[in-house]
């Protein structure tokens, strides 16, 4: 019996969810809409982009059958994650489960991706299994560039540096490091050249950590090196706080291109740094998905998009979300342009399938709090209208903009941000 | 001609096929925004919740009337930031004043959450 049914289950996990689809969409169908599917989207990525993507096409497209493809059992935040490695958050804090999609009759498959079949209109599984789409988004996130960096890869493979730049096992074994590092001891961390995932996160980094060591290692350094000439987002704002906060603590240095690692030694051009602790933000492009799948266009880094529709202007039917794209001017890499970017792709794909002409004045906007103290926030906000006449997205003159000054008010925004954004992605 | 004897129904018969087919090309090929309003309503969801509900801090604005939400959103963008406020005048800078009326009455006809 126990053989049987093991077979059993092993013969289901192969055929993979392409069978599994059938019986779950039903369920889907019956909790939420009837009739006819207008057709069957695949979201690979249960991010901001494509978790959003996936809750959006069910509540706005009825039926629609919607599978969503994640490595991972549960999604974990980018955006707040800062506030972990300064002590101020948990792990459980920051996140979620994806049974918010489940109940809105998403059929969430665990799992990899291993190549996308843009002609024959599926995905393939690692374990086997086929997915069958008519629309398929990809929303990949980025992956790193660490053959830029000499020394890196076996330096994150043996766990001696982090990058934390993924959320998750490496924000908990930053943390770790800078619980076990000593009062005295140098946290070194390395920014790489724009455009990379979120551009104000390095500077929020270095704020936490030094919070956290101001009070618990008072001795302790915070070297920021930075490869850029200069702070990328909210500059006045983080200088203030650099200043404010964090004198004798935090010290910070333009044009600080890392080229090689050694040990714990961070080489420069110029010099050398040791440190205690070597948190390594590598260089980014989009996702290992988007590469294989051939949807880079720009700079063999990013995958260019229609920005109507979010579809790849290489590879038909397929839709491209979030840091993985290359982004309209002024555009962050951002968890809130991501689920800005999935909101145009849906509402897009719905119309498609309809057969219907799709929204051609899409706006997006992007909000991105940063905590330079446990409490005290600061933003940065942008809207962008879509250019008809250029086919991309503009912000528009006079709006968006940065904070006045750190505050207690923009902290509790912030963490309400958070709470509404999950929410809004996964349902949950 | 034969038809002169009979145009005046036959214009009206016209006029009534003419309008139906105008209807149904009309439902089978609708505006190109015809969801302008619940797309434009969704770029404020990251904070102001789903649909307009949102949760903790932030303010919900499903069920709120159009003309609250027009008329915040009118003196947000003809003001600049006063001293202690947040981010609305910089947000609602970036959206025409046609896009907000979608906007308000898109949150006006959403069902705030019990």
């Amino acid at each position: 019996m126990q053989t049987r049914l093991d077979s059993e289950l092993s013969r289901r996990r192969l055929l993979g969810a392409g069978m599994a689809l059938g019986g779950l969409t039903l369920a889907g169908c019956a909790s939420t809409a009837s009739g006819p599917s207008i057709g069957r989207v695949v979201v690979v990525g249960g991010g901001f982009g494509g978790a959003t993507a996936a809750r959006y096409l069910k509540m706005w497209g009825g039926n629609v059958d919607v599978t969503l493809v994640e490595r991972n059992t549960s999604f974990v935040s980018c955006p707040i994650s800062n506030m972990v490695l300064g002590g101020h958050k948990q792990m459980a804090d920051i996140s979620r489960g994806y049974g918010g999609l489940k109940a809105l009759g998403v059929k969430v498959v665990q799992g990899d991706v291993t190549a996308i079949d843009a002609a024959g209109k599926k995905v393939r599984l690692a374990g086997g299994g086929e997915l069958a789409y008519d629309r398929l988004i990809v929303s990949p996130g980025v992956d790193f560039m660490v053959e830029q960096v000499g020394g890196l890869q076996g330096a994150l493979d043996s766990g001696r540096i982090t990058h934390s730049w993924k959320a998750g096992p490496q924000t908990v074994a930053l943390r770790k490091q800078l619980e076990a590092m000593p009062d005295g001891g140098v946290f070194a961390m390395s920014i790489p050249k724009v455009p990379y995932r979120c551009p104000p996160g390095p500077y929020e980094r270095a704020c936490m950590v030094a919070s956290y060591l101001k009070t618990a290692k008072p001795k302790s350094k915070v070297l920021v090196l930075d490869g850029n000439p200069e702070i990328q987002s909210k500059k006045a704002l983080f200088e203030r706080a650099f200043r404010d906060h964090y004198s004798g603590i935090i010290e910070y240095r333009a044009n600080a291109e890392l080229k090689e690692v050694s040990g714990l030694t961070a080489k420069l051009e110029f010099e050398d740094v040791k440190a205690d602790v070597l948190n390594v933000i590598p260089p980014q492009r989009a996702g290992d998905l988007a590469r294989s799948a051939g949807l880079i266009t720009v700079n063999n880094r990013w995958a260019g998009v229609d920005w109507l529709t979010m579809e790849s202007t290489a590879v038909k039917g397929v839709h491209v979300l979030g840091d993985a794209t290359f982004s309209a001017p002024a555009m962050p890499k951002s968890g809130h342009m991501a689920n800005q970017h999935a909101k145009v792709a849906a509402a897009a794909i719905i119309q498609l399938l309809k057969g219907e002409p799709v929204n051609d004045t899409p706006v997006v906007m992007n909000t991105c709090y940063s905590f330079v103290t446990a409490r005290d926030v600061v933003h940065v906000a942008s809207v962008h209208q879509y250019d008809a006449k250029d086919k991309t997205f503009k912000t528009v003159p006079g709006s968006g903009g940065v904070s006045a000054a750190a505050s207690q008010l923009e902290g509790r925004y912030a963490l309400s941000w958070a709470d509404n954004i999950w929410n809004d992605m996964l349902n949950a | 001609m034969q038809i002169s004897v009979r145009t005046a129904p036959r214009l009206s018969v016209w006029a009534g096929v003419l309008a139906l087919a105008a209807a149904t090309a009309q439902a089978q090929t609708p505006a190109p925004n015809s969801h302008l309003a619940r797309n434009l309503a969704a770029t404020c969801a990251n904070c102001h919740g789903t649909n307009g509900n949102a949760l903790g801090e932030m303010k919900s604005l499903a069920g709120t009337s159009a003309e609250r939400t027009i008329a915040l959103m009118t003196f947000y963008k003809a003001t600049p930031q006063p001293e202690g406020v947040t981010i609305m005048h910089q947000i609602a800078k970036g959206y025409t004043d046609d896009q907000i009326k979608l906007i308000a009455g898109y949150f006006a006809a959403q069902q705030p959450r019990k």
